[in-house]
């Protein structure tokens, strides 16, 4: 009789003392949690795929949680329906997804490329590619045959006379299968309002490149002179934008700098030059 | 001092306890799908049966013994051991968040698991004391990390060799595992532990 009591009472006494053990562990350990996470995190897409720009969606939800970021709307698989969800838990005010549109950093055309050869093989530019590297004397630039144009479930894009796809932006949902489509990695997604570009994707030498093309970057460097400090460079004969927040300063100080007009304003912006 | 580290690598090798004791299978199979993995839950485990063995030693010395309660040992070292792995969770995630995001998915899969259990009422069987039996303890976890890095070096390569249809996945995990179990055989005797 006596053990059962004992033993009664030393497992009660041990479950107790361990008990308030760990409630008192727990009030001085317990770490403060932004309830809003898990609620963010149910919010996004969960496709992790940091185009937030944060680690995953973990990250960003507690970027947002936190303070840290301010802008709701940077979840790109998630779009406006995530945006205005993200928006309404933080009580902040909605915004608009910044709209992307796929754009050709090519302006070899017809006029623009010398041709080197007469392909008569598949029309594809993959296979024109793998086999002679297309017809122009380009290897870096647009193929124009169009698998792009093939890819685009959305009817946006169509080849026009001069031999390149064109995009219409409006149609266009930025779904990014015309830049895996493109063998040439040459079609990029970009901010709408976003001015001026570098179209041109040769890594030749100035001489070669413009051997056969009338609008290819000849890696002078002009441009990265004139552009604001730190948002431009160039790397293996080729000009680059870095900073895309300075895009529009770039514009100003570059526009007319390049001498084979390699760097431009894009077509819907061209009114903006005279100014 | 001898003793210990004898016993140490007792534990660690030639008693393993996953591969001669079989304690331990569910991480075993469940955990070692990937190296990285395996290792995060090798740590998480070592960690808490170092603790467990000596926590569980101490209460057994200073309050099981001496009220001649040894038929309770399991019970209570199943307290100790929810308890601990409890505590250890709150001091991790309040001391590094890191570390707890990469251990903390692991720690709820030892509590309660048979390895710990196993390691505290063997050693209480055996009569260790504290040092010897902190030693057992660590031994036991690096044990568990070697067999459980192992298996899941094996696996990572199984995964893009051409495994027979009706072997794929855990027939053939459970088939390496007891080939794993021979070789460690090969260990045994080279220390005689009692």
């Amino acid at each position: 009789m006596n053990i059962i009591l004992i033993s009664l009472l030393l497992t009660l006494g041990l479950g107790l003392f361990f008990g308030l053990f760990l409630v008192i562990s727990y009030k001085k350990l317990s770490v403060h949690e932004d309830p809003r996470v898990e609620i963010l995190l149910d919010a996004l897409p969960g496709a992790n795929c940091g185009a937030c720009g944060y680690a995953g969606c973990a990250g960003y939800a507690e970027a947002l949680a936190s303070g840290q970021e301010k802008n709701p709307g940077k979840c790109a698989p998630g779009g406006q329906d995530v945006a205005n969800k993200v928006a309404h838990i933080l009580g902040l005010d909605a915004v608009s997804v910044e709209k992307r549109v796929a754009k050709l950093m090519c302006n070899g055309s017809l006029e623009n490329a010398i041709r080197r050869a007469e392909y008569n093989g598949i029309n594809s530019c993959r296979v024109a590619d793998m086999t002679i590297k297309g017809d122009k004397g380009c290897i870096y630039g647009c193929l124009g045959f169009g698998d792009c144009v093939k890819a685009c479930k959305f009817g946006a894009m169509y080849l026009g006379d001069d031999g390149l796809p064109h995009i219409i932006e409006e149609k266009c949902t930025a779904c990014g299968k015309c830049v895996e489509a493109c063998p040439r990695e040459i079609i990029e997604l970009v901010p709408q309002d976003r001015k001026v570009f570098v179209f041109c994707k040769s890594l030749d030498r100035g001489p070669v490149a413009k051997s056969y093309c009338k609008v290819a970057c000849i890696g002078c460097g002009l441009c990265v002179k004139q552009a604001p400090e730190g948002s431009m460079k160039l790397e293996n004969n080729l000009a680059y934008i870095i900073d895309s927040h300075k895009v529009d300063e770039v514009a100003e100080k570059v526009i007319g700098v390049c001498p084979t007009g390699a760097i431009a304003l894009d077509s819907k912006f061209a009114e903006v030059k005279t100014l | 001092m001898v003793r210990p580290l004898i016993i140490f690598i007792a534990a660690a090798i030639t008693n393993n306890f996953i591969l001669t004791y079989f304690l331990g299978l569910c991480p075993f199979l469940g955990v070692s799908a990937k190296v990285s993995s395996a290792i995060g839950m090798g740590f998480a485990a070592t960690f808490v049966m170092t603790m467990t063995a000596i926590i569980t030693n101490v209460v057994d010395h200073l309050i099981l013994r001496p009220l001649h309660l040894d038929f309770l040992q399991m019970i209570v070292f199943i307290f100790v051991i929810a308890v601990l792995v409890q505590f250890v969770e709150m001091v991790i995630k309040k001391a590094s968040p890191s570390l707890y995001k990469a251990l903390g998915i692991f720690l709820p899969l030892i509590t309660t698991n048979c390895i710990v259990l196993g390691l505290a009422l063997l050693g209480a069987m055996r009569n260790y004391n504290l040092i010897e039996n902190t030693f057992f303890g660590f031994g036991a976890g690096v044990g568990f990390t070697i067999a459980l890095l192992l298996i899941s070096g094996i696996r990572e390569e199984l995964e893009v060799r051409d495994v027979p249809k009706a072997l794929k996945g855990a027939p053939i995990t459970l088939l390496i595992a007891g080939l794993m179990a021979f070789a460690f055989m090969g260990f045994s005797g080279i220390i005689t532990l009692q």
